[in-house]
């Protein structure tokens, strides 16, 4: 699972749960891998993503840091920050681990990079 | 309107299959890519090639790198019924529309291609031949030459009786080839991981089309099985995004869908497919997720979904639930249990498809999707609407004597309710009860059929004794 895969989904779906957002991640393995970058999707993607969520992912299960507090103004023309913002989103991937939702508690496995977010009958 | 500039006329060649889906994928090339298109002679359905006008000869070479039901385009110099005709045509067309592709540095060639009669390789060479007196000065150069003339006689649409004279002849300088070639790269039968309702590759791609699906594009598929579609999603330059019901398919553990195929190879999954078509690049993820239950982020905007979902006749259509009442799953179970499904119906499904759709795509964003049908049962009025949901195009692919599917494209034309439970919904045509129903029907048709011939054969042997 990557970053931006986690930055769309929430746990509102759950029986009680009003936000559930952003969902917690516990990773037992993480990989890296290279990915071609590009710019513009990149830029247009920006504004769709939810920042905190992306960077508070991206402290747990990179690089504490690497993505500042807050969205730069400007960051079209910026391709050290596009390449770093391509870089969490694509390039770092959970291979196994839980995502966890934030008022339940309820978790779901990752394994072979796919999360399951199957829920049992009595949950639905 | 197309601009008075460009008077050129340009002859579209078409794959002689999947006739219906043809006018609606140039249709959404052209919307997608912006460009215009005028007919010069009103399309026959039944021939598979237009004469047309665009502004541009790149124009058409960026309609014809997109399209999968076009084989080829040229540049229309001569058309007529009769072969004489158009060499008189030719022997009369303006200097100044070839001249410069005759000039003595442009290496070409004359090629002649026939539609349903073989010619021996004599008989192309005399015909080829008869154009001597084109005024060319440049040199023959039979691999990659600069002009590519083409003639092409048209005997008709079937193969088994051609008439000893072709209906049509064109004559005209070769412009570009359609995308027929990437139904080979994407065959099934190389593919490493297939399931058994993968979607042919040419339907796939031309889902995509439909869908206007640009580079930098987020793509959905719902019901993502093994991710046939999202393939095609991404070679159109859309990053991809699939989710299932179905773990052990996600996880390529089902039984293999290839007879040969033993065991599943370990390094199988809809990632693998794309790594192998190059395409890793765009391939977002994909979750197991029952689509009844969503867990996107409401404010989730994707530009496009293509989708084949269950029909329930070779997979299950099936969502998470239960019907006994206060169910729970105890601690101790939680970690291994797997969840009980109930019945998803068709009509549920599409309902729920078409909410999604008018949530989470973007303003003028596709659904594109397959609807099952019982054919005799078929009307517009049963097929799934939403009032914010336009629908484009609806083409039939027939199955069977008694069943089809129809690739159905929709477009967001505004934002909906915030609480969709008041729209009304008109009834969806469920097919599967007919469907089951006349399998039952052939069925014990059969049984009976079997009986009374053991009965005659029985009465038979008697006699015989
Ligand atoms: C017709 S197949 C799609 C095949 C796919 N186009 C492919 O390339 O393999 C329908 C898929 O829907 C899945 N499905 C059935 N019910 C579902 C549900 N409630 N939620 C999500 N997926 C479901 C099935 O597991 C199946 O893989």
């Amino acid at each position: 699972m990557k970053l931006l895969t986690h930055n769309m989904l929430t746990s509102k779906c759950l029986k009680g749960v009003s936000v559930g957002y952003p969902l917690g991640i516990n990773a037992t393995e993480v990989t890296t891998s290279v990915v071609d970058f590009d710019p513009e999707f990149i830029s247009r993607l920006i504004p769709k993503l939810e920042w905190h969520a992306l960077k508070q992912a991206s402290d747990i299960i990179g690089e504490k840091g690497y993505l500042p507090e807050a969205l730069i103004a400007d960051y079209e023309n910026n391709e050290e920050f596009l390449k770093k913002v391509h870089h969490a989103l694509l390039e770092i991937e959970v291979v196994s681990g839980n995502l966890v939702c934030p008022e339940t508690g309820r978790s779901f496995p990752i394994n072979n990079g796919i999360p399951n977010m199957l829920l049992n009958e009595d949950e639905v | 309107m197309i601009k008075t500039g460009n008077m050129k006329r340009y002859l579209m060649w078409f794959a002689n299959e999947n006739i219906e889906f043809r006018f609606p994928e140039i249709q959404s090339i052209l919307s997608l890519l912006n460009i215009e298109m005028k007919f010069i002679q009103k399309p026959d359905v039944t021939e598979p090639y237009w004469i047309v006008q665009f502004n541009s000869e790149e124009d058409v070479q960026q309609v014809a790198n997109r399209s999968v039901s076009l084989k080829l385009c040229l540049e229309l110099w001569a058309d007529s019924v009769t072969i004489e005709d158009l060499h008189s045509q030719l022997k009369q067309y303006p200097k100044q529309f070839y001249e410069r592709y005759f000039s003595p540095d442009e290496t070409f060639k004359i090629e002649l291609e026939t539609f349903c009669r073989h010619l021996t390789q004599e008989e192309k060479v005399r015909k080829i031949e008869e154009f001597h007196y084109l005024p060319v000065q440049g040199s023959v150069k039979l691999k990659d030459p600069h002009v590519c003339l083409q003639y092409i006689e048209y005997y008709g649409t079937d193969p088994n009786k051609p008439p000893l004279h072709p209906y049509c002849v064109f004559f005209g300088r070769w412009v570009s080839n359609g995308l027929r070639q990437l139904i080979r790269t994407f065959s099934l039968k190389s593919r490493k991981f297939i399931g058994n309702t993968s979607m042919d590759p040419q339907l796939a791609l031309l889902m995509a089309n439909q869908a206007k699906i640009a580079k930098g594009d987020i793509i959905l598929d719902p019901f993502v099985g093994s991710g046939s579609l999202l393939v095609a999603a991404a070679q159109f330059g859309g990053y991809v995004l699939g989710t299932d019901i179905d773990y052990l398919m996600l996880h390529a553990k089902t039984r293999p869908s290839r007879k040969k195929q033993k065991v599943r190879e370990k390094d199988e999954s809809i990632k693998a497919n794309m790594q192998q078509y190059k395409l890793s690049a765009r391939y977002i993820d994909v979750l197991v997720n029952d689509f009844s239950i969503s867990f996107w982020r409401e404010n989730l905007k994707l530009d496009a979904i293509i989708t084949d979902p269950p029909y329930g006749i070779r997979e299950a259509t099936e969502r998470v639930g239960t019907e006994k009442k206060d169910f729970t799953v105890s601690e101790m179970h939680l970690m291994t249990h797997i969840p009980s499904k109930i019945a998803y119906g068709i009509s549920s499904i599409y309902k729920d498809l078409l909410v999604f759709s008018s949530k989470h795509l973007k303003l003028g964003g596709r659904l594109v999707c397959w609807f099952p049908i019982f054919r005799e049962d078929y009307r517009e009025e049963g097929l799934p609407s939403h009032p914010c949901l336009k629908l484009i195009a609806n083409s039939e692919q027939i199955l069977s004597k008694l069943t089809s599917r129809r690739m159905l494209t929709f477009e967001k034309m505004e934002e909906p309710p915030e609480n969709q439970q008041e729209i009304k919904f008109n009834g969806i045509l469920d097919f599967r009860e007919k469907y089951f129903e006349a399998r039952e029907e052939t069925r014990s048709e059969k049984r009976t059929r079997e009986a009374k011939l053991r009965n005659q054969n029985k009465i038979e042997y008697l006699k015989r004794k």
